[in-house]
């Protein structure tokens, strides 16, 4: 009789274990919300460029490679479907990433001289996911493109 | 970050007038975030450039707004149209005083 005793105690002690781990998963899962910043971040700071308009899909090309080693140097090209001419012209571009602490990237202002509205940089990345580009047209409508990435090394976070 | 510091332009010399010409600019700067700790648990202060700005014989045709996103070292390549001979200057200014001024000639024909 007493013999059965023993690993059923055992038995316990591994659901024990295995609800710690539980745990632990868990809180690695939750901490990075915290930490970056949130999509309603990202739609807060896209309003605050608009200043509400609606936004049009298209024009917009955005390329970001589809999978990222290091998100501390990810080369971002944006260029908008425009003529430039005099009367209708790219104004500015905005990149926002929805998983950075601070969402705006950059903004780039661009006038008829330019010839097109093509731009390339070098960005960071925290983390996988979606990079929006807003377009403001001379006529003042806006238009997006966005691209989706993965980032295996996460930029802005690591210790020095 | 230092107040200045080496930066470099790439562009043609030369053009046809009304030819699309191709710029690459970029600085040396560390662009410190602001979001980094140190071993510590100190946040390192924010250090970035904020603005860059291109004018051709004086009149500006470009000019950028960067924030934490943007990676060390800026890189900027974007385009313009060659409408005169004449010279291009480049500025960047940012955090702590930083500021760095750069400029190219091009010859119109």
């Amino acid at each position: 009789m007493n013999i059965n005793y023993p690993p059923k105690m055992q038995r316990r002690d591994w659901l024990k274990r295995i609800q710690k781990i539980g745990f632990i998963a868990l809180g690695s899962w939750f901490s990075p919300s915290l930490v970056f910043a949130k999509q309603e971040d990202a739609d807060e700071a896209i309003k605050t460029i608009t200043g509400g308009a609606t936004i049009k899909d298209g024009r917009v090309t955005l390329v970001i490679p589809p999978l990222v080693e290091n998100g501390n140097l990810v080369v971002l090209n944006v260029s908008v479907d425009s003529p430039m001419t005099a009367d209708n012209y790219v104004k500015a571009i905005h990149v926002v990433a929805e998983g950075n602490p601070y969402p705006n990237i950059f903004a780039a202002y661009f006038s008829p001289r330019s010839g097109t509205a093509n731009l390339t940089t070098r960005v960071r990345l925290a983390d996988s996911q979606r990079v929006w580009a807003i377009a403001q047209m001379s006529d003042g409508s806006f238009w997006r493109g966005s691209a989706e990435t993965l980032v295996t090394l996460s930029a802005c976070t690591e210790m020095v | 970050m230092s107040k200045t510091s080496r930066t470099s332009i790439t562009m043609p010399s030369s053009a046809n007038k009304g030819a699309i010409i191709e710029i690459r600019a970029i600085a040396q700067h560390d662009m410190e975030s602001g979001f980094r700790y140190t071993e510590s648990g100190k946040l390192i202060p924010r250090d970035i450039i904020q603005v860059f700005t291109c004018s051709y014989n004086n009149v500006e045709i470009f000019k950028a707004d960067f924030f934490s996103g943007i990676g060390a070292n800026p890189l900027v390549i974007f385009t313009t149209i060659a409408t005169e001979t004449g010279t291009l200057e480049f500025k960047w200014a940012g955090d702590n005083g930083y500021e760095a001024i750069n400029q190219a000639r091009i010859t119109v024909s």
